[in-house]
């Protein structure tokens, strides 16, 4: 089944060209993307991640927030009872941040000068060891 | 009251939805890791389709907020083009629905249309009927953007609004080939636009030719205007009830035929008689037409005798 990634853009930033460029390049790689727009917060990108039941989040930051917004996601996460969808990030993160986000939860993090191909394959590879596939093997999970 | 929906809900009807869209749960399994419904109401089922761009999630996220306004709560199943090449999809349906998503009376679901042609995904009739059974009061289901001859939605929804522009030249025509049987209600969106006065007229004259009662309104969805029109119109038909029954059933039943058809077309070809008529089609003894007449013969003999 195809691999599908809710594509977010939080925080004020810029335009969507980037995201929107990403979002069509993992299309033509098979992918079933989500996409949701420009400006959403941390509660946004959570709700439709969970609604959508998507395998990955791929956050996109340019402002410097990651700090504070991949918390708030893994936390909304864990609040929701979620521990089954992947969160990778990407954009301008300072290197020495990287092992803190991976301690959060935070699968991968892609630097700027990431290609659409290393995205593709670090997804897929991210999928392949952390995915739901492994984990709920079969059927959904009853209600308690 | 304004109702809402547990968060929880919103999880495991998720996921239910996915189960079932990539085959790992029966219908049956799934719906048994849902809380039944409380109320015992039946959904709304609101089908919105029309060609691409024409407006309809902007459309959807002003119903969305005239039904949360009326203390309902409301899923939407959202169904985008899956490329039939890599399979792979671009779901933006969501990106004109956003404002809902601290509401958690507001689910919403974005599907890719897979390898289906219907302008529906194959499990959507599924997927809205989990989120009834999660106890969404309405249930709004957009299509991908139609022509002319993907009707799967008469088959999901309880009324259908079909949503055009103001006609460059002869998109009414267009329209008239099949839209216009499954539409309960014609919304000429982008009513901003030169034209659509026209454009309403001229629906108005081909509704009145087919001799079926369907509101033409007109609305400027990304303004918000018209569309208290299209909820008195949406009203309506739900409270004349089986407005769309008549319709789903007859087409359940074409479609019934089209597939037994198929199947018999296709064991046709794997017996002796169909499969000389291949070879001499191959060998150019036969042309197509004669080809297809012929086969057409023995599938038809082997309908008779099947009864
Ligand atoms: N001028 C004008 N623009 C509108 C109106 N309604 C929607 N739009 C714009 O038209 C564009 C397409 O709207 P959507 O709601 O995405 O159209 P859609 O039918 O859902 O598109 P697909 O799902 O891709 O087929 C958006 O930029 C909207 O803002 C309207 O009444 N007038
Ligand atoms: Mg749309």
């Amino acid at each position: 089944m195809p691999i599908k990634v809710l594509v977010a853009k939080p925080g004020l930033d810029g335009h969507d060209r980037g995201a929107k460029i990403v979002a069509r390049a993992l299309r033509d790689a098979g992918m079933e993307v989500v996409y949701t727009g420009l400006h959403q917060t941390p509660e946004m990108i959570v709700t439709a991640a969970v609604q959508e039941d998507v395998d990955v989040i791929g956050v996109s930051i340019l402002s410097g927030a990651h700090m504070t917004v991949f918390p708030r996601i893994m936390k909304l996460l864990e609040e929701r009872g979620v521990d089954d969808i992947c969160v990778i990030g990407g954009g301008v993160i300072q290197e020495n941040d990287v092992p803190k986000l991976k301690v959060l939860g935070v699968r991968e993090i892609f630097d700027a000068d990431a290609t659409t191909q290393n995205l593709i394959d670090g997804i897929e590879r991210v999928v392949a060891e952390f995915g739901r596939a492994r984990k709920r093997t079969g059927a959904a999970t009853p209600a308690s | 009251m304004t109702r809402s929906v547990p968060v929880r809900v919103h999880r495991d009807l998720a996921r239910a939805i996915t189960a079932i869209e990539n085959g790992y749960a029966s219908f049956g399994d799934t719906l048994a890791t849902l809380p039944a419904r409380e109320n015992g109401k039946a959904s709304f089922v609101v089908g919105v389709t029309g060609p691409p761009g024409a407006g309809k999630s902007t459309l959807v996220d002003r119903l969305i907020e005239k039904f949360r306004a009326g203390g309902e709560t409301v899923a939407v199943i959202a169904v985008d083009p899956s490329s039939p090449f890599t399979h792979g999809a671009v779901l933006g349906d969501r990106v004109r629905m956003q404002r809902h998503s601290g509401d958690t009376g507001v689910f919403i679901r974005s599907m890719a249309s897979r390898e289906s042609g219907g302008g529906l995904a194959p499990t959507t009739h599924d997927a809205t009927a989990l989120a009834a059974h999660a106890g969404f009061d309405v249930i709004l289901v957009e299509t991908v953007g139609v022509g002319q001859v993907e009707l799967e939605i008469v088959a999901v929804a309880d009324v259908v609004a079909v949503v055009t522009v103001p006609a460059l030249g002869d998109s009414v025509q267009t329209i008239k080939a099949g839209l216009t049987e499954i539409a309960d209600l014609f919304v000429v969106n982008m009513a901003d636009r030169p034209g659509a006065s026209r454009t309403a007229l001229d629906l108005k004259h081909m509704v009145r030719e087919s001799g079926r009662d369907v509101a033409v309104l007109q609305t400027i969805a990304s303004e918000g205007t018209g569309i208290d029109d299209v909820m008195v119109a949406l009203t309506a038909a739900r409270a004349s009830e089986s407005s769309n029954a008549g319709r789903a059933v007859r087409f359940e039943v074409v479609r019934n035929i089209r597939d037994a058809a198929v199947r018999r077309a296709l064991a046709v070809l794997d017996a002796p008689r169909g499969r000389s008529v291949l070879e001499r089609l191959r060998a150019g003894e036969l042309t197509r037409l004669e080809a297809r007449e012929e086969l057409l013969v023995y599938a038809l003999a082997e309908v008779i005798n099947a009864d």
